[in-house]
């Protein structure tokens, strides 16, 4: 069950001029949330942004006898909100509600987990590695950006047993190229009696790519997509996404906060999505 | 300390009542707010049929507010009466149906079905719904088809009728007028306002429908203005609403000539709104000893003001 608490940053930490993370001290959140939930976090005080913003938890963390004391997000500067998010003053208080949404379903061995990030969509995924972590899953991160300084907490990731493959469009670290291209040579190159799941966030185009990849190879696919969300608890019917229901029957327009973010890929009508 | 009202032969146990568009079918928020608690809850607008709604992007923030164009998404009124309604009716919940229809032959149809379905108090007549092109709007736009679209329902059900209707016509009270003549219960007002936004780099609608609809704090003081202009013409109970998001708000419409209140948009923003207001309402009636709040409907006092001490 969600709550929302009037939460106290605790660092902020910056990336870069765009990235930072936010922890923020919220107990009841941590010991709820699961691998690839997300909180509703108010940017202001004021009318002005008016509404919350939907962020997936990045970290859930612990204090030092190991209970959970508070949630990271990962935060990219776009627009008006995330511009306040990205320069707030550790000790302001912001009303942070959660833990929402559905969770990725993590596996267990043999079977291996590959998560595809690009760019921001890096954030649901330390939870994921932590959870397949206690599991022993063999997991490994496909991560790809425009250039080698946009790729962030890789330490996080290799701290947790991840195997790394990164990729950049300019070449300036890893794969030059698109993530897509050492994700499909890995695909290509895995035995079928071996099975993998993949869990992918990122762009639209390099979901939609994912998602065909996966098909192709006769692979399960999770998705964690973002839409503009009012509300975040399935009132507002803003944050549609048109997709399948689970018995494969005509597409429907589905609310990304409760039925997903995270869905199976096979049930998402690519070319109906919107963003970028 | 009395907070009720009543509209028509329904009691409502407090003036705060759940907007239809913002709220889901109810049982989404159950988790968070206990809905017996509410006043009412006024459910997604439905249609006989199923509706897939406008594609994606829907909504749009803007200063103090929000564009929606959801176009009506819903799983019809069959649906709702086998899905939604037997949890609602579980959880005592004062259910107000929002419906819409294309024709009127559609309002008059949902309106049967529903006074047949056990755990529905209220119907709310959509004749504002700026999303849409076919029905609705075009009833609420015009002075006769408000009038046939109320007067057609009322035949059919002994449930209170409650028109919604549309800030975006020249004279609101008007409608108001034509909406108590052809027999309804009370009215609530104000729908959204038809807006628009666009972004420049690209030139284009932030809305897939191009224009939507405008909600919250942006559009509060002119949604009492309306609620305002309407207490003078009709004796009807109103329901007001518009970008409420504190308990001086709710009384300020109330104020102004409202019974009863819809919140939407701020519930978006803090689902946990409900108890602050009801809070905030209580110790307003404690500090003003105020023992039925409906003692200060259209209370607002217009009389000339004696010049008081001015300092400089």
């Amino acid at each position: 069950m969600a709550v929302d608490i009037d939460a106290a940053v605790i660092a902020n930490r910056r990336l870069s001029a765009d990235y930072n993370v936010l922890a923020f001290d919220a107990p009841e959140i941590a010991a709820a949330a699961k691998p690839g939930q997300f909180v509703m976090i108010k940017t202001s005080g004021g009318q002005d942004p008016l509404l919350r913003r939907p962020f997936s938890i990045f970290e859930i963390l612990h204090d030092a006898g190991g209970r959970p004391a508070g949630v990271s997000i990962f935060n990219k500067r776009i627009g008006a909100g995330t511009a306040l998010l990205s320069r707030v003053e550790p000790g302001t208080r912001l009303p942070v509600l959660g833990p929402l949404g559905k969770p990725f379903e993590p596996i267990d061995p043999p079977a291996e987990a590959w998560m595809v990030a690009g760019g921001v969509g890096l954030a649901p995924f330390i939870t994921l590695a932590a959870a397949l972590a206690k599991r022993t899953t063999k997991t490994t991160l496909f991560y790809g950006a425009r250039r080698g300084e946009e790729l962030y907490c890789v330490d996080l990731f290799e701290a947790l047993g991840v195997t790394i493959v990164l990729a950049t469009e300019d070449g300036s670290a890893g794969a030059h190229g698109r993530v897509t291209a050492p994700l499909q040579a890995a695909l290509a190159s895995r035995p079928l009696g071996n099975p993998v799941k993949l869990f992918v966030c990122g762009p639209t185009p390099m979901m939609r790519a994912c998602a065909q990849l996966a098909a192709d190879h006769g692979r399960a696919c999770d998705v964690s997509l973002e839409q503009v969300m009012g509300c975040g608890l399935g009132g507002c019917y803003s944050c549609v996404v048109l997709s399948r229901g689970m018995d494969g029957g005509k597409p429907h327009h589905t609310r990304t906060c409760i039925d997903g973010p995270v869905f199976d890929a096979n049930r998402i009508m690519w070319d109906a999505v919107s963003g970028h | 300390m009395d907070l009720s009202l009543e509209i028509g032969a329904l009691r409502l146990a407090n003036p705060l009542i759940a907007a239809s568009g913002c709220f889901g079918y109810g049982v989404e928020y159950a988790d968070v707010v206990d809905l017996a608690s509410l006043g009412g809850v006024a459910v997604k607008g439905l249609f006989l049929a199923e509706r897939e709604g406008h594609p994606p992007p829907r909504i749009v923030e803007t200063p103090s507010g929000m564009l929606n164009a959801i176009g009506l998404q819903g799983i019809g009124v069959h649906r709702f009466i086998n899905e939604r309604l037997p949890d609602l009716r579980q959880r005592r919940a004062t259910v107000i149906v929002n419906i819409c229809g294309t024709t009127l032959d559609e309002y008059v149809e949902i309106a049967r079905i529903l006074s047949d379905a056990e755990g529905v108090h209220a119907i709310e007549l959509n004749i504002s719904c700026p999303n849409i092109k076919e029905g609705g709007i075009t009833f609420g736009c015009s002075l006769p088809g408000t009038h046939a679209v109320v007067g057609a329902v009322r035949k059919v059900t002994r449930l209170p009728v409650i028109p919604k209707l549309t800030p975006n016509v020249t004279d609101v009270a008007s409608f108001a007028r034509a909406a108590e003549e052809a027999g309804a219960d009370a009215i609530s007002l104000v729908n959204t306002f038809l807006a628009m936004a666009i972004d420049v780099h690209t030139r284009r609608p932030k809305l897939s429908n191009i224009v939507g609809g405008l909600s919250g704090p942006a559009i509060r003081p002119i949604a009492v203005r309306m609620v305002y202009e309407c207490r003078r013409a009709v004796k009807i109970p109103i329901v007001g609403m518009g970008g409420i998001a504190t308990a001086d708000d709710v009384l300020e419409f109330m104020i102004a000539g409202a019974n009863a209140v819809q919140v939407g948009t701020m519930n978006f923003v803090d689902p946990f709104i409900w108890s602050k207001l009801m809070d905030g309402l209580r110790d307003y009636m404690t500090r003003h000893k105020i023992a039925r709040l409906q003692e200060i409907v259209g209370t607002v006092d217009t009389t000339k003001r004696e010049t008081a001490w001015i300092s400089s």
